[in-house]
Order: structure tokens, then sequence, then C-alpha cells
């Protein structure tokens, strides 16, 4: 279980409060006005930002003391997935220790396949299309086998078609590994084909998650300013 | 504000900035100290605060009053070589002074090519040392400098503003007055200021092309209160002389010439449909073809009379080449070692004071420093045996706020770039630093590397201070050479040392970006 538990997370000028449980194992989209601290909600989960003040716990653990690296936490950029510069086993392997050898790991060449990638373990990320990018950093996040998965929007840049493969992608491999996830979303379709609950984060507050079906029946007066 | 998580500490920088700060610092104080207590000025003494000041001007105004004619023509003439011939601009940056002043003599010299011609129609032989020739060396290398300021603020009115201008028939003067008079008037005090405080600090050119009463500078100054009278009091009281005008020299420049950086001109060409008419044009191509004329020929100069006696060099020139390479090799490791870790603490954007510690070389020169440094050490060992460490260290000091320039923008691009999944990988630290920082920055540190090299092999400062007779760097062996007026070995030794400079920057430059991905 996720628990976020009287949260104020500040960046700049700007105030975010979130006071809020995601049970373990669960899908949940995160929506809402861009701006309006998605982002941020899952930096903090991730260790970038420290909340100002309250705390963030999984299954009973308080996150606070961890580093980003050392929390059951992965997450997905909306861009630098890769380091452009190291070759594709060479970025997942960095997923299961900090150090280039972990590339020749037999779990690197394996999740490359398991993602479709076989054999292309060598190749640098600029001699890849944008799907195999993405597949990549997937490879990586399936040897990390970190309990939590974020998703910063990190499939915005492909084609609608490539991008529902990847998220149908993710949630299969996330159920594999029972995986809680929380994705943030522009896109109300994808939340409710994939999400079981939604945040809603909007005017400086994330929201208590709501089952998906009953949230889109009665949305709530800012997410109907948000849908139009 | 609780800080975001950074990949990599700002404290190796930190502390990196605090030892810059403690040397540049500590050698000045000891230089401040050692004057009040037993420096006396020399009679000649006013007389170089004087020349330094109005052969710093005399260059300043020059340079840049020939560089606003010349980047004109190059900002609204586009023809074939004009790509070449503004990163040709860039050039005399990693010129070894030594070098051109050697071709400048072979041109402009009493036996050289131009008093050859001179006396060829009946008329006396130019001279080409006292104030004239350090002012003629000065705008060699500060014109160009200049050239890029001014191309730089002439690239930097938009487009639109031109094309608007040819739709409202502004042309002639209408132009200049509504267009190009303001954007001057902000460019050029900045670059007046830049190539002041360059020419206030500038110790080579004067030591081999000023001297004597008329023609000392206050470095000049202190060296021969050094070597000649070794009265380290009144060698100390001038640096603190000099310490504040470059100081304040410096300080304007940074304030005047904000933003202006350090010349990076585009190679790009505004489209301009003013100034057609063939006079103008004629005008331009003039200007273009001179300045171009008054860069290459002295190098050309060089080459020309280096080139026969290259075989023959005396075996002290290829040890000197030996030392240089080694003083170029360990300023290099040092600049590198000290501005990595910098420019990544101020790649975090919460280390102003790493910054302003970079900058301290600009302010202070490496005379007053190597002068600090004697003071220092001598108490405790032979200064003189350290004559090459201390080169190499103060070559350090002195190439550090340029690669610091080069460095910081490129760590702060890779910190924001992949800190956030180097932290969520556990590539944190020297990891980070090696996985990441390093290979991602290879163009970066490859040109600050080639940069740093170039400098230090071609530095004739401190060197000269502090070498027996039985040591010399390259540089220093040229100079030599050319005191002894062994003028074919003197133009040997020169070519050697121009081909090692421009050798060494290329292939740092060239390595930095070999297999370099996007």
């Amino acid at each position: 279980m996720l628990k976020l538990e009287n949260c104020v997370i500040r960046v700049g000028t700007f105030e975010l409060g979130a006071d809020l449980t995601v049970a373990a194992g669960r899908r949940v989209a995160v929506i809402g006005p861009s701006g309006g601290g998605k982002t941020t909600l899952l930096e903090a989960v991730a260790g970038f930002i420290p909340p100002q003040s309250g705390r963030i716990i999984w299954n009973g653990r308080d996150l606070g003391p961890l580093g980003p690296g050392e929390r059951p936490v992965a997450m997905l950029f909306q861009e630098g997935n890769l380091f452009p510069h190291l070759s594709a086993a060479q970025n997942v392997g960095l997923g299961l220790a900090p150090r280039l050898k972990s590339a020749r790991d037999p779990q690197v060449e394996k999740a490359l396949a398991r993602v479709g990638l076989d054999g292309l373990g060598g190749r640098k990320p600029s001699e890849m299309s944008g799907g195999q990018r993405a597949r990549v950093a997937l490879a990586r996040v399936l040897v990390q086998r970190c309990d939590v998965l974020l998703l910063d929007e990190p499939f915005a840049a492909l084609g609608p078609a490539l991008r529902a493969e990847m998220l149908d992608m993710v949630m299969e491999l996330a159920s594999e590994t029972d995986a809680t996830v929380l994705m943030v979303s522009h896109d109300p379709k994808d939340a409710e084909r994939i999400a079981q609950e939604v945040i809603v984060v909007a005017e400086g507050r994330a929201a208590q998650p709501v089952e998906t079906g009953a949230l889109f029946a009665d949305p709530p007066e800012v997410l109907r300013r948000y849908l139009g | 504000m609780a800080a975001r998580a950074q990949p990599i500490s700002p404290w190796p920088g930190v502390a990196a900035a605090a030892l810059v700060a403690m040397v540049i610092l500590g050698t000045l104080a000891t230089v401040a100290m050692r004057a009040e207590s037993s420096g006396r000025f020399a009679p000649g003494d006013f007389a170089a605060i004087r020349f330094t000041l109005v052969q710093a001007v005399l260059s300043a105004v020059l340079s840049v009053g020939l560089a606003v004619p010349v980047a004109r023509a190059l900002a609204r003439r586009r023809f074939r070589g004009r790509t070449a011939l503004v990163a040709l601009l860039g050039a005399p940056f990693i010129l070894p002074v030594i070098v051109a002043v050697l071709g400048l003599v072979t041109v402009f010299g009493r036996g050289g090519w131009l008093s050859g011609a001179l006396g060829a129609v009946g008329l006396p032989p130019l001279s080409i040392y006292g104030l004239h020739g350090v002012v003629l060396a000065h705008v060699f290398f500060n014109l160009p400098l200049a050239t890029r300021l001014v191309l730089q603020g002439w690239q930097e009115v938009p487009d639109e503003r031109f094309r608007l201008a040819a739709q409202l028939r502004v042309e002639g003067w209408a132009m200049w007055r509504l267009i190009e008079w303001p954007m001057l008037m902000r460019v050029v005090p900045g670059a007046l200021a830049v190539v002041f405080a360059l020419c206030l600090t500038s110790f080579a050119v004067v030591l081999t092309l000023g001297g004597g009463p008329r023609a000392t500078t206050i470095e000049l100054a202190i060296y021969q209160a050094f070597r000649f009278d070794f009265d380290l009091g009144r060698a100390a009281l001038l640096s603190g002389v000099q310490l504040v005008l470059t100081v304040a020299a410096a300080t304007a420049a940074l304030i005047a010439g904000s933003g202006a950086g350090f010349g990076a001109g585009q190679g790009r060409a505004v489209r301009r449909w003013d100034a057609r008419g063939r006079m103008v044009r004629a005008l331009d191509g003039a200007w273009i073809v001179l300045a171009a004329l008054f860069l290459c020929v002295p190098l050309m100069a060089i080459v020309l009379a280096g080139a026969p006696g290259f075989v023959s060099m005396p075996a002290q020139v290829w040890d000197a080449a030996l030392v240089s390479i080694g003083v170029a090799v360990a300023s290099t490791c040092l600049v590198l070692a000290l501005a990595v870790p910098m420019a990544a603490a101020v790649a975090q954007g919460r280390f102003g004071v790493v910054e302003v510690s970079g900058l301290l070389g600009l302010a202070a020169s490496p005379l007053v420093i190597g002068t600090g440094l004697f003071i220092l050490v001598r108490p405790v060992v032979d200064p003189f045996a350290l004559a090459l460490p201390v080169t190499a260290l103060v070559n350090a000091l002195m190439a550090l706020p340029f690669a610091l320039r080069i460095l910081g923008p490129g760590a702060r691009d890779v910190v924001a770039a992949h800190g956030r999944l180097a932290l969520g990988l556990r590539v944190t630290g020297w990891r980070f630093l090696l996985l990441v920082l390093v290979p991602r920055m290879r163009a970066q540190i490859g040109f600050a590397a080639g940069l740093t090299a170039a400098l230090s092999m071609g530095d004739l400062g401190v060197i000269a201070l502090f070498a027996d007779p039985e040591t010399a760097t390259l540089p220093l062996q040229v100079y030599r050479l050319m005191g002894a007026y062994r003028m074919d070995h003197a133009a040997a030794a020169a070519l050697l040392l121009l081909v090692l400079s421009l050798a060494a920057f290329w292939s740092l430059d060239r390595g930095g970006r070999w297999h370099a991905e996007a």
C-alpha cells in the first residue's frame, strides 16, 4: 500500500498537497490540467523532491530517508529515459546495478527478448526507432523489479497505435510482477481503458483515488472543467 | 525550500574553487604585504604606469575602430571562404604570442619585407620596436577578437528588422542611424573594455617589442625589478598597482561585456537588401581583403622564414619543445581536474561562488601570481628549481576561466537531461562522473583541453620570471634565440611552436568529438 500522509510538496512557489492511499497492485491514472502538479506528485514519490512536510509510506515503511535509487520505485520520464551514449544492453544493465558490466548479465538479454528486441542489445539509442527506445526503457524497468512503477507520459511522442501498444505492454508486465502503477495521462480514454482508479490533480491538490467508471460517470467540478 | 536531489555532489567542485581562490588570493596577499613593508618606486615606474595605460587605450581604440568596418563588411557580404575567414578570426586566441611577434618582425621589422620594399624605392626602413610595435602586435591579436564581438552584435539584430528596413527603403545613413548605431552603442563599450583589459596584462609582446625607458609596461617593470635588480619589494609594489588596474579593467569588461561572451561569432550571413552600390561593395571588399592579409601574411612569413632552418635546429630547441609539451600536459590535466568538478557544482545552480572563483584568473596577471609564488616558496625551496611546475600551475589558473565557460553550460545540460534517470538507477557520485558526465561532455572537454594545451604551450610569461639559463620552454627558447639575433633558428623554432600548439588544440578538440553521439 502506497500512502501519502499530509504531504506538502513545494517546487519554487508552487505547492501541492497530497493525502491519499493507493492499494498495492492497483493501476492508477493521474489526470488533471497541465501545470497542476502531476509530475511533481510522481517526482515526490520517486524521491527527486523531498516533501516540505508529511510522509510517503510504502507497505508501512517511511520512504523519506531513502534516495531515489534506494526506493522500490521506478519512474519513466517524458523524455531522456535512456543514456544516449550507452548501448541498449548497457542501459538495461544499469537497472540491475550501477555498473556497465551488468550489461552482460543473462537477465538483460531475457528482458530485451521479452519486449521484442532480441539481438538488438548492441545498438545505441540513436540507431533505434522511437518505439524501440521505449521498449528498451521498459526492459530496464523489467529488470529493476520495482514494486511501484511511475509513468510520466513516457510514450507521448509516439503515434496513437504505438502508444496503445506500449501501454498494454506496460500493464502486462506490471501484472506479471504485481507492480503498483501510477500513470500520468492527458487522454481520458487511456485512463478509462487501462486504469482501475484515477487520481485527479488540480488546483494544488492531489485527490484520493476514485474508481475509474464511477469518476467518469459523475466527474467532479474540476475534472469537468478540464475535460471540457 | 528543500533542495531537489542531485546525482553528483557539489563539494569537490566547491573545494576546487576554494583551492583556486586560495592560490590566487594568497599570492596576491603575499605580494601586497611585501609591497607595503619594503616597496619603493624607482624613477621610471610612473612612466611605466603611463605607458601601460597609453598603449592599452591606443590598442583598444584601434582594434575596435578597425573591427567595426571589417565586421560590417563581413555581416553584409556573402562570399566563398567567408566561413573559413570567420573561423580564422578565432585562431589568434590559441596562437603563441612569440610566434606572431616574430611573424610581425619578419614583415614589418627593420630587415623585414616591408622595409625591403621601401628600400627599393629609396625610403628608410621601418622600426617595429617601441610604442607603435607594441600597438601593432596588440591590434594583430585583438582585431580578430573585436571583429568577432562586433560581428556578433550585427548578427543579433533580428532578420525581421532588416526586412522591415528594406520595405521602408531605409538605406545608407538612415540604416546607420536606426539600426547600426544603436547596436554598436551596445556592443562597442564591451569590446573596448575586453581589449583594454587584455592589453593591460599582455607581457610577451612588450617583452619582445617594448623595453627601454620609453616603452616599458608595469608587467615588464615587474619582470625587470625581479630579474635584473632582484628587488622583490619593488616588484611587489608594481604588482599591487597592476592588480588594482587589472581588477578594475576586468570588472569593467565583465560589466560592459555581459552577454557578449568571448566572441563566439556565428558563421551565418544575414540577408540584406541595402548597400548594393558599387562603391560600398568595393569598400567592403577592401576591408575584408586588408583584414585577411593583415592576419595571414605574418603567419605565412613565419612558415616561409622557419621552414628552411627546420631540420638544422639546435638540440636545445628540441629539448625545449619536450619541456613545453610536458608543461602543456600538466596544465591541461590540472585544468580538467579543477574545471570538471567546478562545472558540476555550477550545474546545480546554487554555487555562484564557484563561478566567481573561476573568473579570478581573468583579473590576476600571471606575473603578479608568479611574483607572489616566488616570495611564498623562497623560504622553503629554491624557486628556480620549481620553474616548470609553477609555470604549469599559473598557465592552468589562466586557462581556467575559459575552460569553465566552455564546460559550465554543458554540465548544466547533462545534469538537467540525465540527472533524474541517473539518480533512479543509483548512478551517482563518481559513477555519474565516469558513466554520464564525462562521456556526455566529451566534445566540450576536448575543446577546453585543446584550448588549455595550446595556451599553455605558447605561454611566455611566468616562465621568463623563473627560468634559469638551463631551463627553457619553447617560447622562451624562441625569445632567447631572437635576443641572440639568430633569427633563422628563431623562426624555425617558432614554426615548430606554431605546429605544436595547433596540433595540441586540433588533436584534443577533434579527439573529444570523435565518434561522439548526438
